[in-house]
């Protein structure tokens, strides 16, 4: 169908005006017609216009409508916007339609009354089709209709609408809806649309700094979006000294060579405004230099000379006095042509009440989101710590109240996160499977650490170095298993959906789920620890033979049962930190690995043996790592790094860790 | 002979001898100078393996002499190896550039090929300027000082935080494990002017040697690797033969009471782990230019804990454990994920060795360090009808007068 059209524009075009005036005399009789209602008269007062369908010309017609006051108005843009716009090809009259039975039959329906008022052939009918310019300036058009419907959803709509795309005209309808909106919600957005379309499109001076001040604070991305256009500068290089009273927003004058602006910079700015002759730089020169051999010489000097930068010079300016090649700016010459120019920087906004109060206020939006920014900082720190703590816990039950280093710990957290993953196979629902999965990891785990203990580290409790080294020698073969047994690719543990999504403050300050969710974990479990090792039996045992074996062994607690089950008790836990990894980092043979180094920090840095030391610890070190990535946010790999250098001084000032066991106990 | 350190202990003399037969064997089988039955890539695996030897050295040295068990000496082998390797890349990208600025039609300046070489070396990391780190690189004497200097100086200043500040055992271990982990992740970065996890590569090319074939330079490295060992094997030898090596092994046995008796204790802790600093450092830059690449991975704290697995292995606390340790396994190792071992078939299942290797070494290694913490050098012991009753090493117990006589 749109051959037609565009054969109905060439058509109209190329008619001569006799014909014209003859087509319109064969219309006379429906525009004659008293029951030519209102909207359909109007639509022909612009008919022309609408069938060019053009966005440079379609303006007119579009106002006429929006502005009409007529009740159908709205539903014709409506339709107009969505191509359900028809026109009767013998009169030229608008109606909607509806399908009808039978091939290509329509339903005609008036605009005005919806009553159904013929049914025709569609090919009786032309369809309009405002190309997407159109469609674009009639949304615009129906977003008033949008803010005075009844529906707030659909006033929401026309609020958003005008944020998206907002445009001059927009303002007084926003606050004719501000006066009249009862939804306190959509109220206060409209306020604030309004103020901040103030900014752009203010009547007065006054309105629009009174708009930017409004600001103040306010970190909203849209604000900046506003903000910062009002800001934009150009530069400009003029002859002279800067001129005392500047014409314009004069924003500062730059100095060539400073960090905003380069010598070389500058330099070229005044070579591309035609004040200065280009510089020659050193390809430039080689090739002029190349090109102008003779006899094996360049201005005289032996081709094979010309390694140096001073020699090439004395050659170039031996050829540019010759007329060869044209003689180029030397660096004095830069220097004094930089020297008698100025180079100023003026703001494209020429009020300058204007720009110092985007600047105030832009300023106090920098210092509210750097306090953001901060506070963001504390939750990754406190998130990050948290995860430290999950998996320096039981290396700090094991390590620290037994003494062993345990290098297998990250393969156990791995154990854990496959545990997690196992059970996701099976149990499809992953809320069900993660509460399946926790006890179950936590079981798997301790069976190890039970095994462990019993098969090797109690051959080598006297021998703490070749601990170190046998639970390696367990590592890597736990690890290769599980390269063979589920692959090289990560896994995915997949949280469940309660724990998407994140929760936000403002558009900085924002913590996901799973953080939160481990940032609890890590609570039960300081809990759950502080709980057994100090309210029941087994924590008595396990502190007395902490402190004293065979004392404790002389008091007759069974220090080898102990021992087993403090080790599966650590072992366990780690277990339970892995299902909780692997929820946000990939479950792979190596994710054990990358935790243990850090885990031996937290416990090292905490101090062996006690609890609160290893919250201290890993407290420490969530945070100072987190703060070196702010500093160097490009680089993880320089934070960790840094870190360590850290740890390895701070072992310098405190060398048995933040909270140091005192007396016998801290020699064992 | 008097009674010498060489003499004092048999198996000094006996030990050279045996590399010096290697050697002969080896030379005479290889391909520039003798039948060829050993192929070029076999006799780079032998250079490297007899550098891996040095370095096994230096870490029983460290752990099996004094009780250090450091996890960081692999790092100080990549250093070395890092050192060389900068004037190996420089030199060799040097005359690249060099000749392909040779057809230009003005000759380049200095400028302009220390550009080109260093847009050459640090385009993979989108630089084209040199980092201070390479302001030796032109020069070989100025690497070769940095060969030793920067291991060296890297050993002496953690070693003298970590001993002055009395961290010793686990601790000790952790906190070279940590250096080395930082060390590494240092490396990796973009912008650490070392190429980032690019490394260096190309380092088997010899600048200025390029007229000769591989094999013929294997050989000399080989040579090199095989000269390095003997001599550092001497100086680890003569170190624990005389009251040094008394006190040292006093020190690994009973750290507190070597010190009531009035020695630096933290001096000779440190000397070691300095000195074994340097020798990993040479072994490393023995060991790259046979290897070709090196990059930030090699010093992974993981490196430096299979060091100390070879030296557990081979039998710590004897010199020629260490080296035994450090040949076997790496030797063993190359054998099986090289995929020259052959498949069991187990019916239901087949075990691949590349894929069960590492079970089977971590398994191993378990199963010696509980039932046999001597080592594959206890197997001479047996041999020689001289069983001990106790071990040897820093536990209770220990044979401490006879080692010393060993």
């Amino acid at each position: 169908m749109r051959w037609v059209q565009i054969l109905a524009v060439l058509v109209v075009a190329l008619m001569p005006p006799a014909l014209t005036a003859q087509e319109g005399a064969s219309l006379a009789p429906a525009e004659a017609s008293a029951d030519l209602d209102e909207i359909q008269a109007l639509l022909q007062e612009h008919r022309e216009l609408i069938e060019e369908s053009s966005r440079r010309t379609i303006a007119p017609a579009i106002d006429a409508l929006a502005s009409s006051g007529l009740p159908a108005a709205r539903e014709v843009l409506r339709n107009w916007q969505e191509k359900e716009l028809w026109q009767r090809q013998s009169d030229g009259l608008f109606f909607f339609v509806r399908e009808a039975e039978g091939d290509d039959m329509v339903h005609l329906i008036d605009i005005a009354t919806g009553e159904v008022v013929g049914t025709v052939d569609d090919g009786d009918l032309d369809q309009l089709k405002p190309n997407s310019g159109i469609r674009g300036l009639i949304g615009g058009a129906l977003v008033q209709f949008q803010l005075r419907d009844d529906d707030p959803a659909m006033r929401a709509e026309g609020l958003q609408a005008i944020e998206r795309g907002p445009e001059e005209g927009h303002l007084g309808i926003l606050r004719t809806m501000i006066q009249e909106e009862s939804d306190a919600t959509l109220a206060a957005r409209a306020e604030r649309l309004e103020r901040l379309m103030t900014i752009s499109f203010g009547e007065s001076e006054d309105a629009r700094i009174e708009a930017i001040a409004s600001f103040r604070g306010d970190t909203g991305v849209d604000v900046r979006a506003a903000l910062n256009p009002l800001l934009a500068t150009r530069r400009e290089v003029i002859a002279g000294e800067a001129p005392e009273q500047p014409e314009g927003n004069l924003a500062r004058e730059l100095r060539p060579g400073s960090e905003a602006l380069s010598r070389m910079d500058a330099y070229a700015m005044l070579v591309s405004a035609d004040l200065a002759p280009a510089p020659m730089d050193a390809s430039a020169q080689k090739s002029a230099l190349a090109a102008n051999i003779v006899d094996g010489r360049v201005g005289g000097i032996p081709v094979a000379e010309l390694n140096t930068v001073k020699a090439r010079d004395r050659a170039y300016i031996a050829l540019a006095s010759a007329g060869t090649v044209a003689p180029a700016a030397t660096e004095a010459e830069i220097d004094a042509a930089l020297e008698s120019h100025s180079f100023l920087e003026w703001y494209r906004t020429p009020s300058a009440d204007i720009t110092r109060a985007a600047e105030t206020t832009l300023g106090s939006i920098e210092l509210a989101l750097a306090s953001s920014q901060g506070a963001d900082l504390l939750l990754d720190a406190l998130s990050l710590a948290s995860i430290y703590f999950l998996a320096a816990i039981g290396l700090a039950i094991t390590f620290g109240v037994m003494g062993v280093i345990n290098m297998a710990h990250g393969e156990f957290i791995m154990m854990g996160a496959y545990t997690g993953y196992v059970v996701q196979q099976f149990v499809p629902n992953y809320t069900i499977s993660l509460v399946v999965a926790l006890p179950l990891a936590f079981a798997v785990t301790f069976a190890a650490g039970v095994a462990l203990e019993r098969l090797v580290i109690r051959w080598l409790y006297h021998r703490p170095l070749e601990t170190l080294l046998a639970t390696f020698g367990i590592s890597i073969a736990l690890q290769q298993l599980a390269k063979n047994i589920f692959g090289t690719q990560a896994r995915p543990l997949t949280a469940p959906s309660w724990l998407d999504g994140a929760l936000s403050f403002n558009d900085i300050i924002s913590i996901s789920y799973i953080r939160v969710a481990i940032f609890v974990l890590a609570l039960v479990f300081l809990a759950f620890i502080l709980l057994v090792l100090n309210r029941t039996r087994l924590g008595l045992e396990v502190r007395a033979v902490t402190q004293n074996p065979r004392m404790a062994a002389a008091m007759g607690i069974n220090t080898s049962r102990i021992n087993m089950l403090t080790f599966g008790l650590g072992s366990g836990i780690a277990g339970i930190a892995g299902v909780a990894i692997g929820l946000f980092a990939q479950v792979t043979s190596e994710l054990g690995q990358g935790y243990i180094v850090q885990s031996f920090m937290t416990v090292v840095v905490g101090g062996v043996g006690n609890i609160w030391g290893t919250l201290a610890g890993a407290v420490l070190i969530g945070f100072f790592q987190k703060g070196i990535e702010w500093l160097n946010p490009s680089n993880t790999l320089a934070a960790q790094t840094y870190m360590i250098l850290f740890i390895i001084l701070f072992i310098q000032v405190r060398p048995r860790g933040i909270v140091a066991l005192k007396g016998r106990a801290a020699e064992a | 002979m008097g009674d010498t350190f060489l003499t004092r202990r048999r198996s000094t003399p006996i030990f050279l001898i045996c590399l010096a037969v290697l050697v002969l064997v080896v030379t005479l089988m290889s391909e520039p100078a003798g039948t060829g039955a050993i192929s070029t890539s076999f006799l780079k695996t032998l250079g490297k393996t007899l550098c891996l030897c040095l370095v096994a050295v230096a870490m029983d040295l460290v752990w099996g002499y004094t009780g250090i068990l450091s996890l960081g000496h692999m790092a100080f082998f990549g250093l070395g190896g890092y050192m060389i390797g900068m004037w190996l890349m420089y030199e060799r990208t040097r005359l690249i550039v060099a000749e392909s600025l040779a057809g230009a039609p003005i000759p380049p300046t200095d400028g302009e090929i220390v550009s080109a070489i260093a847009s050459q070396i640090f385009g993979v990391v989108g630089s084209s300027d040199f980092p201070l780190v390479w302001m030796f690189a032109h020069s070989l004497p100025l690497q070769l000082a940095l060969v030793v200097a920067v291991p060296g100086l890297l050993a002496l200043v953690f070693g003298w935080l970590a001993f002055r500040s009395r961290v010793t055992g686990v601790y000790l271990s952790i906190l070279t494990q940590a250096m080395t982990l930082a060390l590494s992740l240092y490396l990796f970065q973009n912008d650490s002017g070392l190429r980032g996890n690019n490394g260096l590569s190309g380092l088997q090319n010899i600048p200025g040697l390029s007229g000769l074939p591989q094999s013929v330079i294997s050989l000399w490295f080989f040579w090199g690797s095989a000269l390095a060992l003997a001599l550092g094997y001497i100086f680890a030898a003569w170190i624990v033969s005389g009251k040094f090596g008394s006190v040292i092994r006093g020190i690994r046995d009973d750290e507190a009471r070597v010190r009531f008796l009035g020695y630096p204790v933290e001096g000779f802790k440190l000397f070691v782990f300095t000195v074994t600093g340097i020798i990993a450092g040479i072994a490393g830059a023995l060991y790259y230019p046979q290897a070709g690449i090196i990059n930030p991975a090699e010093l992974a704290p993981i490196a430096s804990i299979y060091l100390a697995v070879w030296v557990a292995i081979g039998g710590r606390g004897r010199l020629y454990g260490a080296v035994i340790g450090a040949a076997f396994v790496s030797l063993v190792s190359t054998w099986f994920t090289g995929g020259q071992a052959p498949d069991i078939d187990l019916g239901v299942y087949t075990i691949q060795w590349v894929d069960w290797w590492l079970i089977l070494l971590g398994v191993s290694f378990v199963l010696v360090t509980i039932l046999a913490p001597q080592g594959i050098g206890g197997l001479f012991d047996l041999a020689t009808r001289r069983r001990r009753k106790t071990s040897t090493g820093p536990d209770a117990g220990s044979l401490r007068a006879p080692e010393a006589a060993e």
